[in-house]
């Protein structure tokens, strides 16, 4: 099923039958659930773009390589660097925006700009009872209700399907530079990248890939990012050489993680204190590991079938499994407070438990 | 402005509840004698009074949960409280409500520069965040106005913003976990020091519920450092179009300035003569901050003023030092009090795209006309969050009706053209009862299905957000 329109979204919701999955353009999907295949991609468009306002929107089946192309020929972007997903995944297709927000995808960018759900101004979907619900809108600064946009992103259509999205935007940079710090343990590279981002010089970006480098990404006007590349080569001399790259072209790899592309195995996300990451990598004993996120996000290889989260209890934080066997476990449990809340609020969006049945189950 | 009418039962059983709070709380925690609860009988927006039932003020997180078991078992509404800032009536007791005021729990639970995160009670006022951070070179982004008082357990309640937004986010953006205690006294750790909470986003929607879910006991908040260093300039310009138009230009061409504020001539006149910070008379004044090094700061200013230069300003004003910078923030800084001084007044706080700047000022102009009431415009231009203020005369007989009507003509306005009702102030009472106007009646039964299993019972803040007739049967319930 392919609706058109949202009111056909709506009614064929309202008359399902059984469980639907739903589905954007399908590259990012992780974990497992069965039913009709719902597909967002005729809910295609951009419905207003403007470039003064730092504002667009668009259906949530709008291909999202269409709108990246619509803001770069005005010189902006989504502010929080979407990955893309393929490659790791062995996916083909088109990411869509809903997608993009059902995941909450968010790139290297988040230090800086932070995630998905925070440049998302509004949504519409339709719950799992088939009713247009609308929350947000298309202004940035918005405390009008409870704030369902936050909700909507990261819920993996969970609660209901998004058929609009409304984003604020960010101009592109005229400059970028990356550093490039050579031979640092996982210790250090975390240390040496905290200094970074507790520095007033804006770094975009600070990835640490084991036995390649520890990168750092500063972007903005031509002059100010000479300025704050001299600066924090100066501010990191401790520990060592710091080499300067001009452009940003590394940052896709990272984003996309394509270090485990070819590799085999299972991939997880960690989201953590990034002072515990070298530790918790240690303890983990993965295959390979990429750190983003100054070590607030870590991608773990590990071998088909293990599992990870029994290595790293005794750590704040979660683990994803993004890549890897069918069925359920991708997604992190809930304590047990917190599973009431979520119970609660998907049976109160969705009573017939047909949307993504169990996805987000742990 | 109607309020639900006490239940009895509550009432009556006063003695009996207050008995109950004392046995779990220290003996200066607990406060009945109604002279003494009248210090708690309204927040910012003085307009509307209410006594509680009792003021209870906690020191921990367990007394929170004992206060909250209490209440729930005996049915009693509670009505969290921050610094009562809001300006929304977010803190607006009934007369049935046990009032549970934060302000004690105000300390620092953990700073760690390396993962730039602080740790605090949500007692802790705003200001004193960064002031526990700024001499190691941090700072907490989101700003309010109303900063040197209010508390952070009202800003995650109201998702509060500031004049630094456009670059820094709200409250939302900045908000990492929190400790929340629900109405039945369960304590539940949502967050912490990584960056997504896993799972729903619940921190997200608790955010700006305006203490209809929870209450938030300690916060983990993102801490940034410190930019170098910040300028801004002063532009004067001959017609209000024009200056949204130079906004509007300036974000085109790349530059994010800190924050863009936007102030009209009434406002310009009142300011003046209130605080004489010496800015040019004409119809529309923009602030533009910007941050960096100084040469940073330098060259995105030279590129504003290219641009600036182009909507012919009246005035292009740089500040050499720091004494000139300060002289270009006093005006702006002073607004609200410029107006307190001259009348009493009423702030709006809706949003507008920015595009519509222009028309909906020219709106505002013509309503202000029609009914007789001036109104002057101060507000953050970059993201469209006006602060529209309608003076009037509290001593005059319908004058404080007059300015709700116009009050409610302009939210109206705002949303019409694809804005809200309010872009950091929140609803509370205030707007409530314009929440149909933004909200269809399915969108707004979505917002309530997420306190029906917060609070399932409806005590939290119960009488606020939505229009009582929306909730009457929840409450009843």
């Amino acid at each position: 099923m392919k609706p058109t329109s949202e009111a056909q979204l709506a009614e064929f919701i309202r008359s399902a039958a059984g469980p639907i999955v739903v589905r954007g353009g399908g590259t990012r999907t992780i974990g497992a659930c069965a039913g009709e295949v719902l597909e967002t991609g005729g809910l295609s468009g951009v419905a207003l773009y403007e470039p003064g306002a730092l504002t667009l929107v668009a259906g949530a089946g709008t291909p999202l390589a269409q709108v990246e192309a619509l803001l770069a020929a005005e010189g902006q972007r989504l502010p929080f660097e979407v990955p893309d997903m393929r490659g790791l995944l062995g996916r083909e297709g088109h990411s869509t925006l809903g997608g993009v927000v059902a995941a909450n995808a968010s790139g290297p960018r988040r230090v800086q700009s932070g995630a998905c759900r925070d440049s998302l101004i509004g949504v519409r979907f339709v719950d799992g009872a088939g009713t247009v619900i609308k929350n947000g809108g298309r202004v940035m600064k918005n405390v009008t209700g409870y704030d369902l946009v936050k909700l909507m992103a990261g819920s993996w259509g969970t609660l209901g399907v998004i058929s609009e999205v409304a984003f604020k935007l960010l101009p592109v940079p005229e400059a970028g530079a990356t550093l490039i710090l050579h031979g640092l343990s996982d210790q250090q590279a975390v240390e040496a990248m905290a200094a970074a981002l507790g520095s007033p010089f804006e770094v975009s970006g600070a990835a640490h890939w084991p036995g390649q480098g520890t990168f750092l990404r500063i972007e903005g006007f031509s002059a100010s990012v000479a300025y704050r590349a001299g600066q924090l080569q100066r501010h990191l001399a401790g520990f060592g050489a710091v080499e300067v790259e001009e452009g940003t072209a590394r940052w896709a790899g990272i984003r996309d993680v394509a270090p485990f592309h070819a590799a085999k195995g299972d991939v997880w996300r960690l989201s953590v204190k990034p002072s515990d990451a070298p530790a918790i990598v240690a303890q983990m004993g993965a295959d390979a590991v990429l750190y983003d996120w100054g070590g607030g996000l870590i991608w773990a290889l590990v071998e088909a079938g293990a599992d990870l989260r029994g290595r790293i209890a005794g750590f704040e934080g979660h683990a994803t499994r993004v890549r890897g066997c069918v069925g359920p476990g991708a997604f992190p449990p809930e304590l047990p407070g917190v599973a009431v809340l979520t119970r609660g609020l998907r049976a109160k969006f969705d009573p017939r438990d047909i949307l993504n049945t169990g996805l987000m189950d742990a | 402005m109607e309020m639900p009418a006490p239940n009895t039962m509550v009432l009556s059983a006063k003695s009996h509840i207050v008995a109950r709070l004392r046995q779990v709380l220290p003996r200066d925690a607990v406060i009945e004698d109604e002279t003494e609860t009248r210090a708690y009988e309204c927040d910012a927006l003085t307009a509307y009074r209410c006594p509680p039932l009792a003021v209870v003020l906690p020191r921990t997180t367990a007394e929170v949960s004992d206060v909250l078991r209490i209440c729930f078992e005996e049915g009693v509404p509670v009505v969290p409280r921050g610094s009562g800032t809001s300006l929304a009536g977010g803190a607006l007791p009934t007369a049935d409500c046990v009032i549970l005021g934060v302000a004690r729990m105000n300390g620092v639970l953990e700073t760690d520069y390396d993962n730039r995160f602080i740790r605090v009670q949500s007692g802790r006022t705003n200001l004193s965040v960064t002031g526990a951070v700024e001499a190691d070179g941090f700072f907490y982004a989101p700003d309010p106005s109303s900063q040197l008082a209010c508390a952070i357990a009202g800003n995650i309640a109201m998702n509060s913003g500031g004049a630094h937004c456009l670059k820094y986010g709200v409250t939302t953006n900045n908000l990492l976990g929190v400790t929340l205690v629900q109405m039945d006294g369960t304590v539940l750790e949502i967050g912490g020091p990584y960056m997504d909470a896993g799972g729903l986003d619940l921190l997200g929607v608790i955010c700006g519920s305006e203490g209809q879910l929870g209450v938030v006991t300690e916060a983990t908040l993102r801490i940034l450092p410190k930019p170098e260093g910040a300028r801004p300039v002063l532009v004067g310009f001959d017609s209000n179009e024009v200056a949204g138009e130079c906004v509007s230009d300036i974000i085109k061409a790349g530059v994010l300035p800190v924050a863009i504020e936007f102030m009209d001539r009434p406002c310009i006149e009142a300011t003046e003569a209130f605080a004489k910070a010496g800015y040019p008379m004409c119809e529309a004044l923009l602030i533009i901050e910007v941050e960096g090094s100084p040469a940073e700061i330098d060259e995105q200013l030279a590129l504003i003023k290219t641009i600036a230069l182009r909507h012919n300003p009246v005035e292009f004003r740089e500040a050499a030092d720091e004494d000139q910078a300060k002289r270009i923030w006093l005006g702006r800084k002073s607004a609200f009090g410029a107006m307190g001084q001259i009348n009493d007044y009423m702030c709006l706080d809706g949003t507008i795209p920015v595009s519509s700047l222009p028309y909906v000022l020219r709106r505002i102009g013509e309503m202000s006309k029609e009914i007789g009431l001036d109104v002057a415009n101060v507000f953050h231009a970059g993201d469209g969050n006006m602060h529209p203020l309608i003076l009037f005369d509290a001593n005059k007989p319908g004058d404080l009706e007059k300015c709700e009507a116009l009050g409610a003509d302009i939210l109206r306005l705002c949303v019409e053209v694809g804005g809200c009702l309010t872009g950091e102030h929140g609803v509370g009472i205030e707007k409530r009862d314009l929440m149909n106007v933004q909200f269809a009646p399915e969108d707004l039964e979505a917002q309530l299905w997420v306190k029906d299993v917060f609070d399932p019972r409806w005590l939290l803040n119960p009488a606020k957000v939505f229009p009582l007739s929306v909730t009457a049967g929840r409450r009843a319930a």
